[in-house]
């Protein structure tokens, strides 16, 4: 079950997707995540879907890779769709018993499917096409404007790079714990919350243990490295952007302007 | 003056309780004097608590000594503006190749050492594909490191020291997290970028096998300098080794062993060859 996360791993493939500047990818997530939010019709929903299929076509991850971030979240969108489906008030279109669901229902559930599916497979394809270390790179040169008001863009950005090279190690080690503790007895099968979060304790104490260790090592290894803060800082990859953003800033001006097209004829 | 040299070298760790009372003090490094020449490779050996890995900090200025002093290339590591200079000077690959990889594409964290101390981006590209085919992972660069085998993690951690460009590498127990086809790897990385790059080489173990081929060897017990003395002289002194709690190697075990047993071989025989010869004469 923690293989299934795909957040923030690299698939390493060529591809246009790959290439493109990471501050393209971070403008066109957040397009992409305003587009989701503005169609709420079937035409807008073709249209996203259609988006959506040529950029996983053109970045060459395949699609089993994207799908795998869903089964994480498989409970929460049951959970969404289900208080949408019976709580949302309106015309009934079957009642039992005393629940009734309606249209409106029927409607907004789908709708929170739609968005949460597509906004799990968005983002995965940014962090998929990405390296984390481009995507602070991006992430910095975006933000760059707020280091006049003092917020340390470069430290917050190597931090969250660091968190992402991380999360793959630190799911293997939970996995290695998990096995360790279920071979002296520990049981994580357990039914019910307050034996569930008790089953939490030897797994996540022993985690936090070796994290900080881990964050310690790392620390150390990085000083040992010269590192002293953004300040003097050359770069390996420095962002320039080519044609081929010039050409995606225009394809994401395009899928914006028909997307809100979509939304305002329907 | 060599590339190295520690004088009366001496490292407290303090112990402190909640009111940050000091409850006691440990000496880690006790009065080590230590000279290193250029291009020299040193081997430092020591049983776990030996403070070998104290006195490595040392070096790269990551721990400042408590008495005594010690320079690298010529400054002094405990002057704050020296701190960059020697780290630059001095790298130092550590123990566990997970928690030193900072990026997730091989490439990425070779280059980052040289983005840290302000290369230029063509150099850095250059540096880089000459540190990962010095340590021949040259084709693995696009790789993410999550997807290696420890050597080769410890080889990518080589190649990121490799990078700048130092005088001088320390090596702290590269190989204790590595399998036996892992740990050889390494090694013969080490000697390689020695032999034919005149890097220092300044190799931490516990394990026997891997000093054999030293210029030097230190053997460190309790924070102090015990034994020192070319590979072949060390290993002449089983009894003493074994007080020290280090395992000699198989070879140099066998024969004296034999000699005790009162057959005619030299004492310090290193490796399978010697004995042969020694045997058959």
């Amino acid at each position: 079950m923690l293989k299934d996360i795909t957040l923030g791993q690299y698939y390493p493939v060529n591809s246009v997707i790959h290439r493109l500047d990471p501050r393209v990818k971070l403008l066109g997530t957040l397009v992409y995540i305003i587009c989701l939010f503005v169609a709420d019709h079937v035409a807008g929903f073709i249209f996203m879907t259609a988006v959506l299929a040529a950029v996983i076509l053109l970045s060459k991850v395949p699609f089993s890779y994207m799908v795998r971030g869903l089964k994480a979240i498989v409970m929460l969108l049951v959970i969404a769709a289900a208080f949408n489906l019976f709580l949302t008030p309106g015309e009934a279109a079957v009642t039992l018993w005393k629940i009734s669901i309606t249209w409106a229902g029927i409607r907004s559930a789908l709708l929170m499917v739609f968005r949460m599916t597509y906004l799990i497979i968005g983002t995965s394809i940014m962090t998929l096409t990405t390296t984390p270390n481009q995507l602070t790179d991006g992430l910095e040169k975006s933000l760059g404007v707020l280091n006049l008001v003092h917020v340390p863009v470069h430290e917050i950005a190597m931090m969250m790079s660091i968190a992402l090279r991380f999360i793959p190690i630190l799911i293997e080690e939970t996995d290695k714990i998990m096995k360790a503790q279920m071979a002296r007895g520990a049981d994580f099968e357990k039914k019910g919350l307050v034996n569930k979060a008790k089953a939490m304790v030897p797994l996540l104490v022993p985690l936090f243990v070796s994290a900080f260790r881990r964050a310690n090592d790392l620390a150390l290894a990085m000083e040992a490295r010269c590192y002293h803060g953004g300040a003097g800082r050359t770069k390996m990859k420095p962002l320039h952007y080519q044609k081929r953003d010039a050409v995606a800033y225009i394809l994401l001006a395009v899928v914006m302007i028909v997307s809100i097209a979509i939304a305002v004829v329907w | 003056m060599g590339i190295i040299e520690a004088k009366d070298l001496v490292h407290e760790y303090y112990r402190r309780d909640e009111e940050g009372n000091v409850e006691s003090i440990e000496t880690a490094v006790n009065h080590v004097n230590l000279t290193v020449e250029p291009g020299q490779f040193i081997s430092i050996l020591g049983h776990n608590g030996s403070g070998k890995s104290t006195l490595a900090k040392h070096i790269n200025a990551l721990l400042l000594p408590t008495e005594g002093s010690l320079w690298v290339d010529g400054k002094d590591t405990s002057v704050h503006a020296n701190e960059l200079p020697i780290r630059k000077t001095a790298g130092m690959v550590f123990q566990n190749p997970d928690n030193q990889i900072i990026a997730s594409v091989v490439e990425e964290d070779v280059g980052f050492g040289p983005e840290n101390i302000g290369i230029e981006t063509d150099e850095i590209w250059r540096r880089v594909e000459k540190a990962l085919t010095a340590v021949g992972m040259w084709e693995y660069r696009s790789h993410s490191p999550n997807r290696l085998s420890g050597g080769q993690k410890q080889r990518v951690a080589i190649a990121g020291v490799m990078a700048m460009e130092p005088k001088c590498i320390i090596l702290d127990e590269p190989t204790a997290m590595l399998d036996p086809d892992g740990r050889k790897e390494v090694i013969e990385t080490v000697h390689e970028l020695n032999r034919k790059k005149g890097v220092t080489v300044i190799l931490i173990t516990h394990y026997m096998e891997e000093v054999v081929d030293s210029d030097y060897v230190y053997v460190m017990e309790k924070g102090s300098v015990v034994m020192k003395g070319k590979p072949r002289e060390i290993f002449s002194q089983v009894e003493a080794l074994k007080q020290y709690r280090l395992d000699v190697p198989q070879v140099t075990l066998l024969a004296h062993e034999l000699r005790q047993a009162g057959m005619d071989i030299p004492e310090g025989i290193l490796t399978r060859e010697e004995l042969l010869e020694a045997l058959c004469h």
